[in-house]
């Protein structure tokens, strides 16, 4: 099984790299359509700005590749950023074509939560997983009240509910947390920062 | 409810981790690293690196530290000092930072923070304020780690940071700092009451009763060092008494 992840320049890649090492997986950066079509299996990350990311991904021509490597259902995850570049568009610094792997688009979280509280934004900091019925791999191990780190200004909007499988609650919030389509999954937050739970959602992909 | 982060705030001097009072006279603790692992697995909710002289040299000496640090904490990593361009912070969140605190560069040229967000997110950008009591009951900035004024308001000045996309204040009051007597939770009440960014609050844990004081008066996370670097207390009795009160912290 061989595991790749996109190198285009992401803030967390490393990140991501030391976890998979830690969960002692081999891997290999990917970057081009060459290297996409020999990997069995993909990682998307991300920090920072969706337009920034999705022009990087555009740059290096990977665009269609990412598309057929999901249809041939092959296992995406995408983390953070990397998850919010599976929908169809972003607004954030403009209105920007996302991958559209996962129907929806991604907005900025308003600062005020449903109850009417004022929320900060960004996101930042530990939240507590709500698992819905949609079964998925990633979340079979998780307990309640496992609570894994956010950080980021955007959430998903307009997804289809079929394929939420985990929410966390913000102030009356709902920010979607995990989603799944088929075999391509986003995690919003980051499973490389979020300690000892963070790191068995990602080994739960990577030995799925 | 309100999610509350409890993150070690460590002061790096060249290899050695170090504490002083006020920003001031230095005493070598240990091994950052060390450390940092230590404070991970008991707990911690994220980790600051801040290199206190980096100002001085101009440069940001933590990458090799960072990097190694990295390899075994698996929790966010903010590092500042001395990052005064948009390369700085790529080496900084490329050798494994998630965040990156900037001061001295930003208060110099506000633009910074925005050239920053717009390659990395607002979400990276941790603005460091260091703030210092007025007589005339307003605070000023300082810059290279308490050492120079600024001549900025501290409540302008954060303002103005959020609106060019600071994320994330890290508030630590100069006269706090190092005394183990609380927080200033004035200074705190201010801020949180002009802007909508997250608030670290630094500089005078003593007991786990400051950290709700503090969280009462705005803040959304606490940086604690003394109390861990001194060994009064473990990250995990922090972490379990804080809970306990009843404030909204992970379960570890």
């Amino acid at each position: 099984m061989k595991i790749g992840i996109l190198d285009y320049g992401a803030g967390n890649l490393k990140n991501v790299c030391r976890a998979i090492e830690h969960l002692e997986h081999s891997y290999c950066l990917v970057s081009d359509p060459e290297s996409i079509e020999v990997v069995d299996k993909l990682i998307v990350p991300g920090v920072g700005a969706f337009k920034v990311a999705m022009e990087q991904i555009e740059k290096l021509g990977v665009v269609e590749s990412l598309r057929s490597f999901a249809e041939k259902d092959k296992p995406v995850l995408g983390i953070c950023l990397g998850m919010q570049l599976l929908f169809e568009s972003s607004s954030e610094f403009g209105e920007t074509k996302g991958l559209g792997l996962l129907e929806g688009n991604v907005e900025l979280i308003p600062s005020e939560g449903e109850n009417g509280l004022k929320h900060k934004v960004p996101h930042i900091g530990w939240n507590e997983l709500v698992v819905g019925e949609l079964q998925s791999p990633l979340v079979k191990d998780l307990r309640i009240e496992d609570a894994v780190y956010f950080v980021h200004s955007y959430r998903a909007n307009n997804y289809k509910t079929e394929n939420l499988v985990a929410h966390c609650d913000y102030d009356g919030l709902i920010i979607p947390a995990i989603v799944q389509k088929n075999r391509v999954f986003g995690c919003q937050f980051h499973p490389e920062k979020s300690g000892p739970i963070g790191l068995n959602i990602l080994n739960s992909f990577l030995r799925m | 409810m309100k999610n509350v982060r409890l993150i070690p705030r460590l002061d790096v001097k060249g290899p050695n981790l170090i504490k002083g009072v006020h920003l001031e006279g230095l005493r070598v603790i240990g091994d950052p690293q060390e450390h940092a692992v230590k404070y991970y697995l008991d707990g911690a909710d994220e980790i600051i690196y801040m290199d206190v002289v980096a100002s001085l040299y101009g440069r940001n000496n933590l990458t090799n530290i960072v990097e190694h640090t990295a390899n075994n904490v698996f929790i966010p990593i903010t590092v500042g000092g001395g990052v005064r361009s948009v390369e700085d912070a790529r080496k900084l969140l490329r050798s494994g930072a998630d965040k990156v605190a900037i001061n001295t560069a930003a208060i110099e040229r506000p633009e910074l923070l925005s050239e920053i967000a717009d390659v990395f997110g607002t979400q990276c950008v941790v603005l460091s304020v260091e703030a210092k009591y007025k007589e005339d009951g307003t605070w000023e900035a300082y810059t290279d780690n308490g050492r120079e004024k600024s001549g900025r308001n501290v409540l302008e000045w954060v303002e103005l940071a959020a609106k060019h996309g600071a994320g994330e204040i890290l508030l630590t009051s100069i006269d706090h700092e190092g005394t183990s007597k609380g927080f200033e939770l004035n200074l705190v009440k201010a801020v949180s009451e002009i802007i909508n960014v997250p608030i670290i609050a630094s500089g005078g844990m003593g007991k786990v009763e400051d950290a709700i004081q503090v969280i009462d008066s705005g803040a959304d996370a606490v940086a604690m060092a003394d109390i861990l670097h001194y060994k009064k207390m473990t990250m995990k009795e922090i972490h379990d008494e804080v809970r306990n009160a009843g404030l909204h912290v992970r379960r570890i």
